[in-house]
């Protein structure tokens, strides 16, 4: 443990990419294999399942601690950690331990078939052996996940390094549902077994937004094709040996929430990976992606809520077919193999349908057709060079997104909530209100958008002017107006406004604007597209 | 009903009966001042009395201002009413203030700590009935560990960054923190270098406190003389052009608030060392409980989360009074830094 927990020190106290890959490289390289699994592990959210509530951790911490539970909870809104709040409060301590990270790990997992008194016990007895910083990660194994600016990209590079394995091969040995307990490090890394690869997705490629003045950079426009970009769940449908598996991008296996897409098998061959958009589809055409909400949070998929919210996959690239890996092809002739395929099915009959391509003379057509995005409820157009194979990751040059401008509005900060991580102890969390009969009503939350600097003064502002206090939560002064950018826009029934935003987020502070110059709900509703 | 000895008005903690002020944050004609930082020590006041001490250091800040001196313990009445001031270990020259009416005795505390730093006169308790006390760190995630330790991993971060060919960058306010990080810094790894406004408030109080020598940094000196030394910078240098000179360097903030790893994290800083001139959790119960009080007010920090613990779990007599000294989390830098 004690090199783990040096290792999250070291990595937690750098900025610098360069910095973080050396103190992984040197600790992969020395670690033992099964420290190393459990290392990559929680560095891609594998964490094993929590052993105990969190309801209990707080309570047998503040007993230790001789706090009341209350100025526990207060020193959690303010510390914006759980595990990091019970390594502070709990008496202070000096200690190591000498048992390693994998042995920490199997002891958690053991953990949750004892009794409430043994937890207690162990708990009790491993905090006050490990000094404090080791505490805060046996914490952090024990409750949520490492948040610590390690990519899994800055991970594999790491363990590439230390391997000498391709980073690309690695990062698709690390894809999918594995975890330490069905697997070993040697098997996951270093062997190759073709069976452990029948639900493997392939890493998701990710388009970057174009920049300023692109159209100059991008070369000719007859290198680019262009598709409509709709707002839906990016995901992977994998169809071998007669199963299907879809993956979200976040490596998620959510194949049981889109029972529809088993009719993939009637008339897609084995050997197919397919990727695409996951869209809400009433009534033949694209609907709002609030719908989707409803499926992806929903355990249990009942027949209701099928025929109420169908989905289909939307299509756009093809990653894998006849059972081999194509990605290096070029995005064309991926594409001519997906279209014939895709051009074969009765789409409304099987819910899988074609991203249609689109190629433009000059940069004007192209950006006329952005500009029908808004009525096409589309978000703005993707570019993707022709000639570019499937790249791995985050990778800038042949995929762009070149969406529509957001929808915009003045509102007033009405509520503010500490933030958490490095926003921990700052009012950074907003909440903001429209008018409405002469009173605020909230319509949006928002947390991004501003300058750290802005953010200080605007926290430094919350505390002098808080009206009232409810937890983490207060009320300010309305004071301050903010134009808050969104992607998209519909009634919804959840919210007090009667309106639901898509990505709300603060595009500036309006320090010129008096709060009774700020937009009303009507203005907002005014924008939900007819 | 009886007028409390101590009230808080819209100009800052008064004493009606002498018609002083303490540490008022409006000009005033007569004000105690506890400590030189500016949030305590405001501009614009007819007549101020601090330590003797901070007469230089509030005379730097606010100018040829009218100010009396006074002696640890040394009492001065004023209608019948009679102050002293008392050590407060909060930065070099703190005093609390106590003040004393017809057998009933109040002190402010201004902002202290209780650990004795080996540069500011160590903090002592004072018998009172009335403690106004601040609570910049009241709530018990915060506990110091001994200031011996945290300077040995300072002094260890400075020699590996030296033997990697870096400059070590070290952020702390310019007036009391830095004077207690030059006071511990180990200068046989290498030379202290200074940040103007650091440099200036050194000057001030070297007659009276013994600090290793610094060299000021200014646009003559060389990136080679300065390689692999240390830095001492107000936080406010932080992200400006004047620090890329020093390429390569490594930061690191000396504070209480780099207890929270957010804090550190959000500040882009590479290292934090938990170093606070403010009382910790237990620093403050044990300083209330040596005073053997019965009321208490808290005045900045977690006011409403301190006060309630101590009515609720300790059984004080606890209110909290709204001030206008840095609230809760200041983190931004403080006036004082930014004057040079």
């Amino acid at each position: 443990m004690k090199d783990f927990a040096q290792l999250i020190k070291k990595l937690d106290s750098t900025n610098k990419t360069n910095e973080k890959v050396s103190a992984l490289t040197a600790y992969f390289q020395n670690a033992n294999d099964d420290d190393k699994l459990w290392t990559i592990a929680i560095l891609s959210h594998r964490r094993p399942k929590r052993p105990v509530n969190t309801t209990l951790l707080r309570l047998w911490a503040t007993e230790i601690s001789g706090i009341p539970l209350w100025l526990f909870e207060e020193s959690y809104h303010i510390v914006g950690d759980l595990a990091e709040t019970i390594a502070l409060i709990l008496p202070a301590s000096e200690e190591h331990s000498k048992k390693s990270l994998s042995q920490f790990v199997s002891e958690i997992i053991e953990l949750r078939t004892l009794s409430e008194e043994e937890k207690k016990k162990y708990l009790h007895d491993n905090w006050l052996a490990l000094n404090y910083f080791e505490r805060f990660v046996f914490n952090k194994i024990l409750t949520g996940s490492f948040r610590i600016g390690v990519s899994q990209k800055l991970m594999t590079r790491a363990l590439s390094k230390a391997t000498g394995i391709d980073e690309d091969i690695l990062a698709y040995k690390l894809m999918g549902d594995w975890t330490p307990e069905n697997t070993t490090y040697k098997k996951l890394i270093l062997e190759h077994n073709e069976e452990d690869y029948l639900s493997k997705p392939y890493p998701f490629y990710l388009a970057y937004a174009v920049e300023d003045k692109f159209q100059e950079d991008l070369g000719p426009i007859s290198d680019w094709s262009f598709e409509h970009k709709w707002d839906g769940i990016r995901s992977q449908v994998i169809i071998r040996n007669d199963e299907v598996f879809v993956w979200s991008r976040g490596e998620e296996l959510v194949t049981d929430k889109y029972p529809e897409f088993q009719e993939f098998l009637k008339v897609i061959p084995n050997g197919t990976v397919l990727d695409g958009e996951i869209l809400p589809f009433g009534e033949g055409e694209i609907g709002n992606f609030n719908a989707l909400q409803t499926r992806i949070g929903r355990k249990n998929i009942s027949k209701a809520l099928l025929k109420k919210t169908p989905v289909i996959l939307n299509a756009y690239d093809i990653l894998e077919w006849e059972g081999k890996d194509i990605r290096q092809k070029p995005f064309i002739e991926r594409r001519q193999i997906l279209d014939e395929l895709i051009q074969n099915i009765d789409s409304s009959e099987f819910g899988i349908y074609l991203s249609e391509t689109m190629n433009f003379e000059t940069w004007e057509e192209a950006a006329a057709e952005r500009d029908l995005s808004r009525e096409k409820r589309s978000e703005g157009l993707m570019l993707k060079r022709k000639d570019s194979p499937y790249l791995v990751g985050r990778k800038k040059g042949d995929w762009w997104k070149w969406k529509i401008d957001p929808f915009t509005i003045d509102a007033v900060l009405t509520y503010a909530m500490r933030g958490h991580g490095r926003r921990a102890n700052l009012y950074t969390d907003y909440t903001f209100g429209l008018w409405n009969d002469g009173e605020l009503v909230t319509f949006a939350k928002a947390y991004s958008g501003l300058t750290d600097a802005e953010f200080r003064q605007v926290d430094a502002w919350i505390k002098k002017n808080t009206l009232e206090r409810f937890g983490p939560v207060r009320s300010v002064t309305p004071h301050h107006v903010f134009e808050i950018g969104f992607e998209g826009i519909a009634e919804s029934s959840r919210h007090k406004s009667g309106i639901a935003t898509r990505f709300p987020r603060i595009l500036r502070w309006r320090k010129d604007k008096p709060i009774e110059e700020a937009n009303t709900l009507s203005d907002l509703k005014a924008l939900i597209p007819k | 009903m009886k007028q409390p000895l101590l009230v808080f008005n819209d100009k800052g903690i008064y004493c009606e009966q002498a018609n002083v002020y303490i540490d008022a944050w409006r000009p005033v004609d007569k004000c105690i001042i506890t400590h030189g930082h500016a949030d305590h020590s405001r501009w614009g006041h007819k007549q101020y009395i601090t330590h003797k001490n901070n007469v230089p250091i509030i005379k730097h800040r606010l100018g040829e201002i009218s100010v009396t001196g006074k002696d640890w313990n040394e009492t001065f009445t004023i209608n019948s009413v009679t102050f002293s001031l008392h050590p407060a270990g909060h930065i070099i020259a703190s005093s609390q203030v106590r003040v004393e009416y017809k057998g009933e005795v109040w002190v402010f505390t201004g902002d202290f700590k209780t650990e004795d730093d080996g540069l500011a006169e160590v903090y002592q308790p004072v018998k009172c009935h009335t403690f106004i006390t601040e609570c910049t760190f009241g709530l018990p995630a915060f506990k110091w560990t001994p200031q011996e330790e945290v300077f040995r991993d300072i002094n260890n971060w400075w020699a590996t960054n030296k033997e990697e060919g870096k400059t070590s960058i070290l952020f702390g306010y310019s007036l009391g923190k830095a004077q207690r990080l030059l006071k511990h810094l180990d200068t046989s790894i290498g030379k202290i270098y200074t940040h103007g406004a650091v440099e200036n408030m050194t000057e001030v109080v070297r007659p009276y406190y013994d600090l290793p020598p610094t060299t000021l940094i200014t646009r003559d000196t060389s990136k080679e003389e300065i390689k692999g030394n240390i830095v001492v910078a107000p936080p406010s240098a932080h992200g400006s052009t004047w620090i890329r000179r020093f390429v390569p360097y490594v930061t690191a903030s000396a504070s209480g608030w780099m207890t929270f790893r957010g804090a550190r994290r959000r500040r882009a800083i590479d290292r934090g060392f938990v170093l606070s001139d403010h009382a910790d959790w237990d620093g403050l119960l044990s300083a209330i409980d040596a005073t053997g009080c019965e009321k208490i007010i808290t005045t900045h920090g977690y006011t409403d989360i301190f006060s309630r613990y101590l009515r609720e779990e300790l059984g004080y007599d606890a209110r909290t009074e709204k001030t206008q000294y840095e609230e809760e989390n200041s983190e931004t830098e403080k006036k004082i830094d930014n004057e040079d």
